[in-house]
């Protein structure tokens, strides 16, 4: 092990560079006030929520952990409880056996919370929109403050999208 | 002791189902295969209903046969299989879900795909019921002195997917665990009825998000098992190739995650960047990090873009000279072979007795593996092992990972040599009567099944995926029994068993 650990600190990372946000993602509608952006600073904790999805976009969610995209430099970090959160990360299309589930984990979470919908299926049902068991999008539930598409957004555009958040409310502060 | 072929030949062949037997049965020879099983003369592949007919498909796994029995023109019942035969329990309960057909005496009768939260009951029934009020769900008792329960989920701590663990505890010791999923049913099988192939194909492919690959190759077979379609000999391969690097991704991922629920990131880390390797490489190689919607009925989609070759080769020569070093690390570090050795321990025959595939069943003595016992093409040309260990713990299953990413490694390369060129894709024919196929596909959780029938307009008539979580969740339960609650984690990643493959 102990070679193991040498080695990683003579390594060059594999971390990706820092990205620009695109300011053109769409849906990209956030209400913040001075006061909360001031509490959160540059950090967000995220609870992700799969609300009915295949487990893909869950995957990628997961990908941002690694030591390529490396999630924790940003601020950005993922909690185990939604009463750590300050952004639900909701994937799926809400089945109908998970509405309720959705619905009180949104309630655990304090205010000022935002959420975001991650992939197709987040934001209308997707492939599975129609069926019997499938409420719809996200926002059939809960209000949606930002879509990432995708049928699973890679990694770099779950990022993109986070950073997006984060630039649009700073952004909102300094102009007020 | 009757064999398959024995059973099959009491029942009435069906025409046009391919490739193995359909034979519709007389209700004794029905409650005769299911006694058959729980003798252990085969084994439980699937069990699925229709409207007015329930049909259960079998494998005689010495001879590497399989046969489907068929209950015809039922009127709202037919005889349990699951009072012989526990495996078939969850399936039956389902089967009631979602058609309102009711198994005789059945072991368990509490719901289980239906939260009472759809507007109706029994979506794909011959008489659709309406909206139930939704009852309280039993959970089966433990009692004794100090037993208390702790119920965790739907939503977990970490980004997984949704389910309901019920445990009863004894201080940290675990005396049960119930399991209650259907919580991401998204009805996929009433979608799949009077659907088009494309679209057929893109929900198949939606099934298990990790298991992309191996459900877009298992419809695609089923498919052209049924209109007897055969594709072009490089898009064989390039499905070969696809199914490897699923494997490799995710097992590369569990192998890390699992060490990660010990508390050793380390490992997380560096299987975790290999994982993203592979994605990349699939991305450069297909166009897409999951490969998905790559295969279709006919073929794939799209032919190696051109540098994936060398890619390719650059991952395996990677993944060669990275992974030795972390499987030293796992193997000679205490404190985590502490946690994993031991633990979550799954009896032979129990795994014998629910069919349990992949790296669960293999861990357990059970050496079914479809790429071997079936054979299916490329596989019957290229060279590989099926590791089998008997220990059944969560270290056993570490170490079918760890085997299976080496014979995957060399698969890849054997695909990479003896690609064949040509086209990639046959147009599917038009069919004039209906047809039905059956198709087993080993996928890096085990092996999937799907059974469809194609109507006279080409159309998918009914569509039944089954994922080989159906006979792994139940296991689960048995493993962790004695185990301390923290080491749960540990032992469900080691499983790590589909949510949404099962819940459909």
């Amino acid at each position: 092990m102990r070679k193991l650990l040498f080695e990683s600190l003579v390594r060059a990372p594999l971390t990706e560079p820092v990205l620009r946000p695109d300011a053109a993602m769409d849906e990209l509608g956030v209400a913040i006030d001075t006061a909360a952006r001031r509490r959160l600073g540059r950090s967000l904790s995220i609870r992700a929520v799969d609300a009915g999805s295949c487990n893909g976009c869950e995957l990628e969610i997961h990908a941002l952990n690694n030591a390529f995209y490396d999630i924790e430099r940003f601020g950005i970090r993922f909690v185990a409880s939604p009463r750590h959160a300050d952004v639900l990360l909701v994937t799926g299309p809400v089945t109908r056996n998970m509405r309720e589930a959705l619905q009180r984990t949104y309630d655990a979470t304090p205010d000022p919370k935002w959420v975001v919908s991650v992939g197709k299926c987040g934001r209308d049902g997707g492939c599975f929109a129609g069926s019997y068991a499938v409420v719809g999008g996200v926002s059939e539930v809960v209000p949606v403050d930002l879509h990432i598409p995708g049928c699973p957004p890679p990694p770099i555009d779950i990022l993109k999208g986070l950073l997006a958040l984060m630039e649009h409310t700073s952004m909102r502060t300094d102009t007020r | 002791m009757p064999t398959l072929t024995d059973l099959l030949r009491d029942g009435q062949l069906v025409r046009h189902h391919r490739p193995c037997q359909r034979v519709i049965v007389e209700p004794a020879v029905w409650s005769a295969a299911a006694q058959g099983l729980s003798e252990g003369s085969w084994t439980l592949l699937g069990l699925w209903g229709e409207a007015s007919a329930v049909h259960m498909a079998l494998l005689d796994e010495p001879v590497g046969a399989i046969g489907i029995i068929s209950l015809e023109g039922l009127e709202g019942s037919y005889p349990s299989v699951a009072g012989h035969h526990a495996p078939a329990s969850r399936p039956e309960r389902a089967i009631h879900d979602l058609f309102g057909l009711e198994a005789k005496d059945r072991p368990d009768s509490r719901p289980w795909l239906d939260h009472g939260r759809w507007y109706l009951r029994f979506p794909m029934g011959a008489r659709v019921g309406p909206e139930p009020k939704a009852a309280p769900y039993k959970f089966l008792l433990a009692e004794g002195e100090g037993l208390h329960q702790i119920p965790v989920g739907p939503v977990h701590a970490g980004i997984i997917e949704p389910g309901h663990f019920r445990f009863t505890a004894n201080g940290e010791t675990v005396v049960r665990l119930e399991e209650r999923l259907g919580y991401v049913h998204k009805g996929i099988e009433a979608l799949m009825a009077g659907a088009t192939l494309d679209r057929a194909a893109q929900l198949a492919g939606r099934t298990s998000g990790d298991s992309a690959v191996a459900y877009a190759y298992a419809f695609s077979r089923a498919v052209e098992a049924a209109a007897q379609l055969d594709i072009p000999p490089r898009a064989v391969w390039l499905r070969a190739l696809m199914a490897e690097l699923e494997r490799l991704a995710n097992h590369l991922g569990d192998i890390g995650a699992i060490c990660n629920d010990a508390a050793f990131s380390l490992m997380h880390a560096h299987c975790g960047v290999l994982r993203e390797r592979v994605l990349r490489t699939a991305d450069v190689a297909f166009g897409h990090r999951l490969m998905r919607d790559c295969i279709v009925p006919g073929g794939v989609v799209g032919d190696l873009n051109p540098e994936a070759a060398s890619a390719l080769r650059g991952l395996i020569a990677e993944i060669r000279q990275k992974f030795p070093p972390l499987i030293e690390l796992y193997d000679n570090t205490a404190s985590l072979q502490d946690r994993t050795v031991g633990t979550g321990t799954l009896k032979p025959q129990l795994a014998r007795q629910y069919g349990a595939g992949g790296y669960v069943g293999r861990a357990s003595g059970r050496a079914f593996d479809a790429r071997q016992a079936l054979r299916y093409p490329p596989y019957d040309s290229l060279t590989f092992e099926v590791p089998v260990l008997n220990e059944g713990d969560v270290n056993a299953r570490v170490w079918i990972r760890i085997r299976e990413v080496e014979q995957s490694l060399a698969l890849v390369e054997q695909i990479l040599d003896q690609l064949p060129d040509g086209p990639v894709r046959n147009e599917v024919p038009d069919l004039n009567e209906p047809r039905e196929g059956l198709a087993l596909v080993e996928g890096f959780r085990g092996d999937v099944l799907v059974w469809l029938r194609l109507a006279e307009t080409g159309k998918i008539d009914r569509c039944h995926p089954r994922d080989p979580s159906w006979f792994q969740w139940p296991l689960l339960e048995a493993a962790i029994e004695g185990n301390i609650v923290a080491d749960f984690p540990l032992c469900n990643k080691s499983f790590n068993c589909s949510y949404s493959g099962h819940d459909l």
